[in-house]
């Protein structure tokens, strides 16, 4: 080969090799724009810029009405929202090229795992600089966005749980609503078996649904087990939470078997007409606060709706709590504005501007209002007290006044430097033992392998 | 010895193919030293990197999961590799017989393969359902009880081989181009010798098209090792990764979940090249047994 070739093919080879071994050590390359470091102490002050969000949808009125507000607050910022729900592919490697959102939008549940790895940045700054009072907010919601006693989220909506039930099902099979209670177990056993129906070895009718793997930590909690502790570590292996997951599995096996059940269930349409409460595919199960707007819909259709509260073994009402939360990504070019978006969006007024909002438009569709959850303990009584009237059907009003008697009482797991692995550990450890596994095994093997990935995380620091 | 017209020619074919080169240089060859030297950190797409040496690597050897699902991959690709190219070989073999007609049956054939693999997995999804999907209502039709293809653990490779067979359009296009490039005088020397149809086929139609058999089987390996988009949509998008089985974990998924879940990008870019290494051995011993096979119309065999 010529010289003039061999330099024609190894120069752009030397070139991205240098490029790559550069790229590849220095991983933090958008450390040294990381805004917390020189402009901490001006967080303070108004807003000015431009402002780009991820994550969040914001396209129900409640949210327009709240986008509007702050606009008419911070007039010289340009907002640009990127649509679409959270995705950690495209936020992690939006952060890790060094061109982060300024403001990203997740589950609460994230908060504790990106926290813990630096992608988002501790917000005691946008407190004190943007004045925000974070008394207002649930302590429960406040919970799950603080580690280690910093508080890295702007907490939004508190989404709780009640059983929902088809009161038509519940007819037919000679059951009363009362009977669906999570107090007995044994009787809530017998209920569901009284209102599963199959014929042949399709499934009809699923009786009660115990809404596993997602609502394990629900049945544990119910029966008094916390499988995340309060420092973070986990728990899995608690022998009430076996004895939890036990009995969410039994349920699953009286009706079918994991995997009919499943493919019964995945063959939903949840947010449609044919939805599972109004075609009779269900009679009950826990479901969250905000799917009685999806049904408002179907009372045309037929649908006759009742509820009863979520209990724990004692029973009292009680629920795992979900929700949203705002958070600054590490290398936020516009941190300030970003901070003034969190306060506006989750502000009492903005609150009860968005309540207006949703209440042109259900005295627009002649319907009736089923509550607004915000996590803003202020807003959500003001919006009760001045919004909330019976509503006219008296199974969603059973169920409105059961979401709002949860919410004092409803907890999340409590947030873990090693949340996405212990999270993935019980969610492996639940479908092993669906199919087949001896729960109590499934349990100890997750424990093994959260109480590995937490040593390493509490380790590394 | 290179006269001056060929060194010449020699230059402008490199510059020609220069922007072939860069965009090699840049998208595919820089990525894979990047990976190269990541696989030897602990990068985690934020916070501090340092060098692990090859403690990712003795992780890997170590790690049950990962265990799990290169099993999981291998037994999905000999699944489908043999089925893939006897089933596109079947459906090449009957539009040879169509004719003319054969046009339109060679675009339907191929549209699936125009299809994006996440449509495709969430269409099938649907179909597959265990109680209420349409193909098990179809086999109710004839009498046989379906599974439940996309929840019983048994089921679940076998669900993504037949949403994988969906496309074999491109290898039927492949194999029907091969199988009218086979010389009439050989079939018809065969027939006038009393050969009947299934000796032909063996005896003159396979080794003559053993080429693109050999291609598609190379092809079809790889593909199957790299799977990816529908066994991600079916089974690990966000309304179905809680309930994920290990039974449906490809390689490429972990890989995915160390990568963007877990904040593991090093040991992830570990597992890559591991399973590189792995394809180009398979893919080096497939064309070690092929060439012995394998019969090119051109060559002096």
């Amino acid at each position: 080969m010529t010289t003039w070739r061999r330099v024609a093919v190894l120069l752009p080879l030397a070139l991205v090799a240098g490029c790559a071994g550069v790229g590849g050590s220095d991983g933090d390359g958008g450390g040294k724009g990381d805004a917390s470091g020189t402009s901490a102490s001006s967080w303070s002050g108004k807003p000015t810029g431009s402002l780009r969000t991820m994550g969040f949808g914001g396209e129900d009125e409640v949210a327009q009405a709240r986008i509007a507000a702050f606009k008419e607050s911070a007039p010289d910022v340009e907002v640009t929202i990127n649509k679409g729900d959270f995705d950690a592919q495209q936020f992690l490697t939006a952060v890790a090229s060094g061109n982060p959102p300024d403001l990203v939008y997740m589950s609460r549940a994230l908060i504790g795992t990106y926290a813990a790895k630096g992608a988002i940045q501790p917000l005691d700054e946008c407190i004190t600089g943007q004045q925000i009072d974070t008394a207002q907010y649930r302590p429960a919601a406040l919970d799950s966005v603080t580690l280690s006693d910093k508080v890295y989220g702007i907490p939004e909506f508190y989404i709780v749980q009640a059983n929902l039930i088809d009161a038509t099902s519940l007819g037919d099979a000679g059951v009363t609503p009362e009977q669906i209670q999570t107090k007995d177990w044994e009787a809530l056993a017998s209920t569901s078996d009284k209102l599963f129906q199959q014929d042949g070895s399709k499934i009809k009718r699923i009786g009660y649904d115990p809404k596993l793997p997602d609502s394990f930590p629900q049945w544990a909690m119910a029966n008094g087990a916390a499988i995340v502790g309060e420092d973070g570590a986990p728990h899995l292996d608690d022998p009430k939470a076996v004895e939890a997951l036990t009995f969410a599995m039994d349920l699953v096996e009286r009706q079918g078997g994991w995997t009919k059940f499943k493919a019964f269930r995945d063959s939903y349409d949840i947010f449609g007409d044919k939805n599972p409460l109004t075609v009779h595919s269900i009679a009950a199960f826990p479901m969250e606060n905000w799917y009685v707007n999806v049904l408002r819909d179907s009372i045309p259709a037929g649908l006759k709706l009742q509820s009863t509260p979520f209990t724990d073994r004692q029973g009292e009402p009680m629920s795992l709590l979900g929700g949203s939360a705002w958070a600054i990504p590490k290398g936020a070019k516009n941190p300030t504005a970003a901070c003034a978006w969190a306060k506006t969006m989750t502000a009492t007024d903005t609150w009860m501007k968005a309540a207006k909002a949703r209440m042109d438009t259900v005295t627009k569709d002649k319907s009736f209002f089923t509550g607004l959850f915000t996590a803003n303990k202020a807003a959500d009584e003001q919006i009760k007290q001045t919004y909330l009237k019976d509503a006219p059907d008296p199974g969603f009003k059973a169920a409105i006044d059961n979401f709002y008697a949860t919410l004092d009482t409803a907890k999340a797991l409590s947030p873990s430097p090693a949340g996405a692995e212990i999270d993935a550990a019980w969610k492996s450890a639940v479908s092993r033992a669906l199919e087949g596994q001896d729960p109590a095994a499934a349990l100890a093997q997750a424990q093994k392998e959260a109480q590995t990935a937490y040593q390493k995380v509490s380790t590394d620091g | 010895m290179a006269s001056r017209l060929q060194r010449q020619e020699t230059r402008a074919a490199l510059w020609f193919i220069s922007p072939w080169i860069i965009g090699f240089m840049i998208f595919t060859a820089g990525p894979m030293i990047a990976s190269l030297v990541l696989s030897f950190t602990d990068y985690s797409l934020v916070g501090k990197t340092s060098g692990v040496g090859a403690a990712n690597y003795q992780e890997l050897l170590s790690d049950p999961r990962v265990r799990t699902s290169l099993t999981n991959t291998f037994v999905y690709a000999l699944m489908y590799v043999p089925l893939g190219t006897a089933f596109a070989l079947g459906l090449a073999l009957l539009l040879q017989r169509v004719g003319r007609a054969a046009g339109f049956f060679r675009t339907a054939f191929y549209l699936p393969v125009m299809t994006p693999a996440v449509a495709a997995g969430a269409m099938f999804l649907l179909l597959l359902n265990g109680q209420r999907g349409l193909v098990n209502q179809v086999l109710g039709w004839v009498g046989i009880e379906g599974p439940n293809w996309t929840t019983d653990p048994n089921w679940l490779k076998p669900s993504l081989a037949v949403v994988s067979l969906w496309a074999v359009g491109g290898s039927v296009v492949i194999f029907l181009a091969a199988l009218h490039a086979v010389p009439r005088q050989l079939q018809e020397a065969a027939m006038l010798d009393g050969a009947g149809v299934v000796r032909r086929f063996f005896s003159v139609t396979v080794p003559m098209i053993s080429g693109a058999i050999f291609f598609s089987v190379i092809t079809h390996t790889i593909a199957a090792l790299q799977m990816f988009d529908q066994a991600y949509t079916m089974f690990y998008g966000p309304q179905q990764k809680s309930t994920a089985s290990d039974a449906s974990l490809v390689y490429m998924v972990y890989l995915f979940q160390n990568a963007f879940q877990f904040f593991r990008m090093g040991f992830a870019s570990a597992m890559a090249w591991v399973l590189f290494v792995i394809i180009l051995v398979i893919t080096i011993a497939q064309v070690r047994i092929g060439n012995r096979f394998v019969y090119y119309e051109g060559d002096n065999r």
